[in-house]
């Protein structure tokens, strides 16, 4: 089963970093929104300031969200899930490879550019580590949902507005307490440690879920 | 010819009675009856060939056999002879559909590398001479052509050693010389006791096999 997981990775990073899409449409578009966001807004340093941890988690959301429908489109084309399906490895295991290379090539980098990202918007320098920490922790959530949206919309050729719709409100809680956690003390008490706590929860209850859901929903698409 | 390194006579000893039966199948696809009534009887060590015209329901009854679709009637019975009793027959089956199940921005050895480790370690360098592919080896997959994407296809079933082989068309696109090489291949894993189920429209050069005719059903 490791040795299943590990291959599904390192195939698949291959892939990503050959392909090159994935990755660069994630970063390109989330740069975009950013750099764009305070030339529509007007240069009000302390509205900026205000909403760059929302501003910078909804533009996370939503570069994640672009490459979500494509996560097992390939495997499906090409015939490599049903193999899989076949196969003694649980569907599980495929499910968990999946979203953790989505994570690694969308959720990861992006946490990572926030932060550098923040200063287009004013980002006060002492939320840089709480929110890098805030995002890394609630893109995991965002990719496992993900890999939930994209196994129930596998079979359909414009499955991307629907994996959209169907996920978005799995996102608002990842959302809420992301922002809260990524906030500081900007909103008069600092919660942040707090909310950070319940954001893991939540990763930690995704993990556990998501991987029989979306096996569950390959499954059922598959007979 | 003689250079092949395949050998599947290992499971020759816990085969030796499997059978996969079918009694009064039916198939149903999109509120459509593929086909109904249908017997079938698969035995170890011999090929059963599916004839029949397009959409008679030879690829829907590979996937049925397979596990990937239920049948709306009848029973599939896998006589496992002394295969693990808590395997589902899927387990056991290698699958060849219509797509190759490759990824075009990997070499062949990538290819087969990565099914090697999913499926829990192969032969690659073995598949490649089967498949005579050796040359090959570092090309992307998008480079070859559709011939050759077939042979790397038809690679997976020397990688790893399963006992029941679901071919569907797997002579598309190749070429005289490919057909023989993958005669041979059938005809080593027959001999070893495996079952072969294939639908295919050329005559293989395979003593042991019995046909199925799709027309003559229901």
């Amino acid at each position: 089963m490791t040795s299943a997981f590990t291959a599904i990775l390192s195939r698949d990073l291959t892939l990503a970093i050959r392909q090159g899409g994935g990755i660069g449409t994630a970063i390109g578009f989330f740069l975009t929104v950013i750099v764009l966001l305070p030339l529509g807004l007007g240069p009000d340093q302390q509205l900026l300031q205000r909403i760059a941890p929302g501003a910078l988690w909804i533009a996370l959301l939503l570069s994640v969200l672009l490459s979500a429908d494509r996560l097992y489109q390939t495997d499906h084309d090409d015939g490599s899930l049903e193999i899989m399906a076949l196969s003694s490895t649980p569907l599980e295991i495929v499910v968990l490879a999946k979203a953790s290379v989505h994570w690694l090539t969308s959720g990861l980098p992006l946490a990572i550019a926030a932060p550098v990202l923040g200063f287009l918007l004013n980002l006060d320098a002492a939320l840089i580590l709480p929110l890098a920490t805030a995002m890394v922790t609630g893109s995991l959530a965002l990719s496992l949902l993900a890999s939930l949206g994209a196994a129930i919309t596998v079979g359909l050729r414009q499955g991307g507005l629907l994996v959209s719709l169907l996920i978005l409100p799995l996102y608002v809680p990842v959302m809420i307490f992301g922002v809260l956690a990524s906030s500081g003390a900007q909103t008069g008490i600092d919660n942040s440690a707090k909310t950070l706590i319940v954001l893991v929860a939540i990763v930690l209850a995704a993990l556990v879920v998501t991987p029989f859901a979306s096996a569950a929903a390959l499954r059922s698409y598959m007979r | 010819m003689s250079k092949i390194t395949f050998h599947c006579c290992l499971f020759a000893l816990h085969t030796a009675r499997m059978k996969i039966s079918g009694q009064q199948l039916a198939c149903e696809r999109g509120g459509r009856m593929v086909f109904t009534n249908l017997d079938f009887t698969a035995m170890a060590g011999r090929m059963l060939v599916l004839r029949g015209p397009n959409g008679a329901g030879k690829t829907s009854l590979l996937r049925l056999i397979a596990g990937l679709a239920e049948p709306a009637a009848g029973s599939l019975v896998f006589d496992r002879a002394s295969l693990p009793a808590d395997t589902q027959l899927g387990e056991h089956v290698h699958f060849i559909a219509h797509q190759d199940a490759i990824k075009l921005y990997l070499s062949v050895e990538e290819n087969l590398k990565f099914w090697s480790g999913f499926l829990g370690g192969g032969d690659v360098a073995g598949a490649m001479q089967a498949m005579n592919l050796d040359q090959l080896g570092g090309y992307q997959a998008q480079l070859l052509s559709a011939g050759q994407k077939r042979r790397l296809g038809l690679a997976r079933l020397a990688l790893v050693e399963k006992p029941v082989w679901l071919l569907d068309e797997p002579t598309v696109g190749l070429d005289t010389a490919s057909q023989k090489l993958l005669a041979n291949m059938m005809t080593l894993h027959l001999e070893g006791g495996g079952i072969i189920i294939a639908s295919t429209h050329i005559d293989l050069p395979i003593k042991s096999s019995d046909i199925l005719d799709f027309a003559k059903i229901g």
